[in-house]
């Protein structure tokens, strides 16, 4: 393998982790609060590159963007609303079964909706610049991807620990109940957990399908189930953590495919999860949990 | 109680929805011979399967009856998707057996005809094939017959293509677990290296159902540097690998099965299609007769209503050919028995619109010639014919 | 008393359905929809019972169930594929010699092995679907709720990856799948392996065993403290779910006649779960009668929600092609949020119960009436 071609599997790793990344932190961010896997996150995110398509038949990109954030944290909202909180006391397993109905129902919907014929993503004209150095050919967004995605984590660990929903955040995930009794509001902060994970999701879309250019109704589950790898692997609950997660799970993914192991390639990532979980079970940056009886 | 509302709502829905299912099937008293639509409308080959219903619809909108013994019989075409999906493909067989279907039609993507074809069999309902191009379809079994060519003639079809305009070395990409992806990539690779030596496949690679990202892949094509790259791949994952392989500098053509032909991929991919080669059945610029000529202007219209792009699918035309095919059958054998059906089958031949039809031992249409496409300005350009004497 | 009062009415009910399979296998063609629907809610039945078992009777929130059916579908499938026309079904890259001889050797066996070897395959499937199990079952069952359903989901898709990887196309043909498979002769066969296969799971249920499975559901501590040995507890439960989840993947072999690795996707799981779900988390009866039901009311009653449909001449606008899966995943939402219990909930299915219902009912409906 030449220096070049190398150089290029890491350039296309690396952009790749950079839009796991993002998807990773809303899946961390929900199950840090919620104690749940938000099965329906990578559909919500699918979801999101549809709005995209539709939005940009009408108004100009840089409006599309916008509109697209919207309509996507307005989704997450209203699934949490909807599925999610009439059984917050429920046992997880129930929450968990509701999160798949929801993911299975996102599907059906974009299939009977948009018909499973893929749809192309429409061009973002600066994000598409393609780049010669050399042999090596990629497009900027290759190169906005990871920068954008630390640039966000670092944004949303200020607001984590330095503002008041932040800490809010912080007590619900810690105890919900004597959270509640010290004023906060559940609902409220729950609620903004889901908006922050959605606007990431939205971002991550915008990004990962814009290098992609084509959505299904199943473009979400397979992005769906890594990023959730990559969270574990970062340490649930961490957002650094999802961070680095996400970029080791696009760079193995790649270098796999790279040396020829295709046909393993989804099949590493989760003999990778059972490895972190039973060696670190707490992820990579993750805090140690105790089991309260 | 409100629970209980809800239930009782819930409840009867179900049963005014079963009762209505059962109600629709009442009319007995008109002359109706039914004909099966077994295709995929959601699911992977949810796409391919809708433009080749597409076609099928158009021609029973064109021949709307048969007359048998001078009597006139409507026929009626019973529509089942089997969401491309084997499981879900025997429940779907079974339905339109139970409908009363004499002959079916379809489906797009070879696994879910080979799942069905067993219960069509011992059913004894004749079943065309329009676009499966799969060897297993028809062998052994007697039922099954198909209008359009085969996987290792088309793979063959496009070694010689690449062999001819100088391409010295290829490389594959498959799609794992798909047997039609797989099946033509080898095919076209044994085909290949018997052309140009056994070194001239430089790269074979693989992806999973449901990947979107070839970079990876592509990236070790590029590696390689073939002088072609052939990918037999499904209308979803197409313009994934057309446009990825473009965008990492990759300027040698790509190449591909019949699967290709079809605007969504054109439309997806936008500029970076130019220059892609593809084989097909049928080429609607140089009708060969009289029903293709009508066919051509008739079906861009009746694509005009159904708002879809006026570029003619070759999946449609061979729905309509297979819908030919059961129309001149039904004709042959003078009867509605789906065993007479069979038997006059063997012997129909008809001039259709992807060419004159007529069957092997096997039950597959004598066909031995292909064209080949590209695309150029956004659209299918046809380049020429290749024949292949097997 | 009315212990015997019980008896008779399950042997009524016994009886019908005997009669009922008597009349739909000599009326096959005639009710061919009946008849497979029939089949496939069998099969289903089987695998989600074992779900249950693992999911709903032990707390391990399993998603792997579509990798082990997959392990006993591709057994079945290669023990059963005639082997004159093995080379057909291997028509790209060959078959594997060992297994080319040995389905020779299984062929020229003694002729009263024949026909029980379906029911060998079977059971051989399981068998290593259980070795595989015990094998992740060690390390995978450490794992909180959550987790394990993730780490399981995991297993069945590297399963898949393993059997579609060309490096197996000579075992399992790979991306090709396998074809050809001998059917169920008639519909006794799926049938009775039903009622063994859950009678088999009931009985473990009602033993000792079933009722530690019960305890570490409830409560792990408090089960772990009673001197139930969890790790070999889970461990069992996991290893004999698979064990049964696999029989019924042999059965689906043999019911579709031609796998490939596509059909044992997470979706399947997914299925499977929505059954056990409807049914009732905990309870074998409701599964029973969910699977049944879903499978006739997915494939049959509610296809025409797919088709357009007229009613007096006006298109009624929802209807078309996708609109049934929408429904059915409403159904499940709906069934989640609001009746958690399903349709049994944890109960199993009584006479006393049933009457107890119909008499309420006709009671309510008499005082409509009046």
């Amino acid at each position: 393998m030449t220096l070049s071609t190398l150089l290029q599997h890491s350039l296309t790793g690396i952009s790749l982790g950079g839009a796991y990344a993002l998807i990773a932190i809303g899946y961390t961010m929900v199950y840090g609060i919620l104690r749940m896997i938000n099965f329906a996150h990578g559909d919500i995110f699918m979801m999101a590159g549809y709005f995209m398509i539709f939005s940009m038949a009408v108004v100009p990109w840089w409006v599309s963007i916008l509109l697209v954030c919207v309509l996507t944290i307005i989704l997450g909202v209203t699934v949490e609303r909807a599925a999610y909180k009439p059984i917050r006391s429920a046992p997880r397993m129930s929450i968990m079964i509701s999160a798949i109905g929801v993911s299975y129902l996102l599907q059906n919907l974009a299939t009977y909706l948009f018909t499973a014929l893929p749809r192309a993503y429409p061009e973002i004209p600066i994000l598409k610049k393609i780049f010669h150095i050399g042999s090596i050919s990629s497009s900027l967004v290759t190169f906005v991807t990871p920068v954008l995605t630390v640039l966000l984590a670092m944004g949303l660990m200020f607001l984590i620990n330095h503002t008041k929903i932040g800490m809010a955040m912080r007590a619900v995930s810690k105890d919900m109940e004597t959270a509640q009794l010290m004023g906060i509001k559940i609902n409220n902060t729950i609620s903004t957990t889901f908006v922050i994970g959605s606007f990431l999701a939205a971002i991550g879309s915008i990004l990962y399908f814009t290098d992609r250019m084509s959505v299904t109704p199943f473009s979400g589950t397979l992005p769906g189930l890594k990023c959730f790898i990559a969270a574990v692997l970062g340490g649930i609950g961490s957002i650094p953590g999802a961070v680095v997660g996400g970029f080791i799970i696009g760079i193995c993914e790649t270098l796999l495919v790279a040396f020829g192991y295709s046909t393993y390639s989804d099949a590493f990532t989760f003999i990778l999860l059972i490895i972190i979980l039973l060696c670190r079970p707490t992820g990579l940056f993750g805090e140690k949990m105790i089991d309260k009886v | 109680m409100k629970k209980k509302l809800l239930a009782f709502v819930l409840c009867l829905s179900l049963a005014a929805s079963v009762l209505s299912g059962c109600g629709s099937k009442s009319d007995s008293d008109s002359k109706v011979i039914k004909i099966g639509v077994f295709e995929p409308l959601t699911g992977e080959n949810g796409g391919g399967g809708f433009q080749e219903v597409l076609g099928m619809r158009y021609a029973n909108e064109v021949y709307p009856t048969v007359d048998i013994d001078g009597v006139t019989y409507d026929i009626e075409l019973v529509e089942v998707d089997n969401k491309s999906d084997k499981t879900e493909a025997v429940s779907a067989a079974q339905s339109l057996i139970s409908s009363g279907v004499k002959v079916v039609l379809g489906s797009y993507g070879s696994g879910v005809s080979i799942a069905a074809g067993e219960f069509f069999k011992e059913a004894g309902i004749p079943a065309i094939g329009a676009s499966c191009t799969n060897p297993q379809v028809t062998l052994g079994n007697d039922f099954y017959f198909r209008v359009c060519f085969l996987d290792p003639f088309q793979g063959t079809v496009m070694a010689n293509y690449a062999y001819q305009e100088n391409a010295k070395t290829a490389a594959v990409i498959t799609q794992l677990g798909d047997d039609y992806s797989s099946g033509l990539g080898s095919f076209f690779v044994t085909a290949f290296k018997e052309l140009a030596g056994d070194s001239a496949i430089v790269s074979e690679e693989q992806f999973q159902t449901n990947q979107t990202d070839f970079k990876a892949v592509l990236t070790n094509v590029k590696a390689a540097n073939p002088d072609v790259i052939f990918a037999p791949s499904s209308i979803a994952t197409a313009p994934l690998i057309i446009k990825q392989a473009r965008e990492l500098g990759i300027t040698c053509p790509i190449m591909a099965g019949d699967t290709w032909e079809n605007s969504t991929i054109v439309e997806n991919a936008g500029e970076s299609a130019e220059g892609i080669v593809l084989s097909t059945f049928f080429d609607d610029a140089e009708p060969a007769n009289k029903e293709a000529e009508s066919f051509v202007k008739g079906f861009k219209d009746y694509l005009k209503k159904n708002n879809q792009s006026e570029i003619i699918p070759a999946v449609s035309a061979l729905g309509y050919d297979a819908y030919l095919v059961a129309l001149q059958a039904i004709k042959d054998a003078a009867s509605t028995d789906s065993a007479k059906i069979r038997d006059a089958m063997v012997n129909v031949q008809i001039d259709g619109v992807t060419g004159t039809i007529s069957f092997d031992e096997n039950g597959d249409a004598k066909k031995d010639m292909a064209f080949i496409k590209t695309v150029e300005n956004g659209e299918f350009k046809f380049l020429k014919t290749v024949t292949v004497t097997k | 008393m009315k212990k015997s009062k019980n008896l008779i009415y399950s042997a009524i009910f016994g009886v019908i359905i005997l009669l009922l399979l008597f009349f739909l296998e000599a009326n096959k063609f005639q009710y061919g929809m009946a008849y497979t629907i029939l089949q496939k809610g069998m099969i289903l039945a089987v695998v989600a019972v074992s779900m249950n078992l693992v999911t709903g009777f032990t707390g391990l929130f399993s998603l792997g169930q579509a990798g082990f059916m997959a392990i006993g579908a591709y057994v079945t499938g290669i023990f059963l594929i005639p082997s004159d026309s093995i080379s057909e079904v291997y028509y790209i890259s060959g078959v594997n010699p060992a297994i080319a001889s040995f389905k020779n050797w299984l062929e020229s066996g003694p002729a009263f092995l024949q026909p029980i070897i379906p029911y060998l395959a079977l059971i051989i499937g399981g068998l290593l679907a259980a070795l595989f199990a015990a094998v992740i079952g060690y390390p995978v069952l450490r794992l909180k709720s959550d987790y394990l359903a993730i780490a399981t989901l995991g297993f069945s898709e590297i399963m898949r990856a393993i059997i579609s990887s060309p490096q197996m196309d000579r075992v399992t043909n790979g991306s090709y799948g396998l074809k050809k498979i001998p059917g169920f002769t008639s519909i006794f066969e799926p049938f009775g392996i039903m009622v063994v296969c859950i009678l088999l799971m009931v009985l473990l249920l009602r033993s000792t065993y079933g009722r530690a499975f019960r305890a570490i559901r409830e409560d792990e501590i408090a089960a772990e403290a009673m001197g139930i040995n969890l790790a070999k507890h889970k461990q069992m439960s996991f290893i004999i779910g698979s064990f049964f989840s696999a029989i019924s993947g042999g059965m689906l072999a043999m019911f579709m006649r031609s796998i490939d690795s596509k059909s044992f996707s997470v979706s399947l799981t997914y299925d499977i779960l929505l059954i056990v779900v409807i049914g009732g988390i905990g309870s074998v009866s409701g599964s029973v009668i969910a699977a049944l039901l879903v499978t006739a009311s997915k494939e049959w009653w509610l296809r025409f929600f797919d088709n357009p449909l007229f009613i007096g001449g006006v298109q009624i606008p929802l209807f078309r092609t996708g609109f049934r899966m929408v429904i059915f995943s409403v159904i499940l939402l709906i069934v989640v949020l609001f009746y958690q219990r399903g349709i049994m909930g944890k109960n199993e299915f009584s006479w006393a119960r049933l009457e107890k219902r119909l008499l309420k009912l006709f009671k309510r409906g008499g005082a409509k009436n009046a």
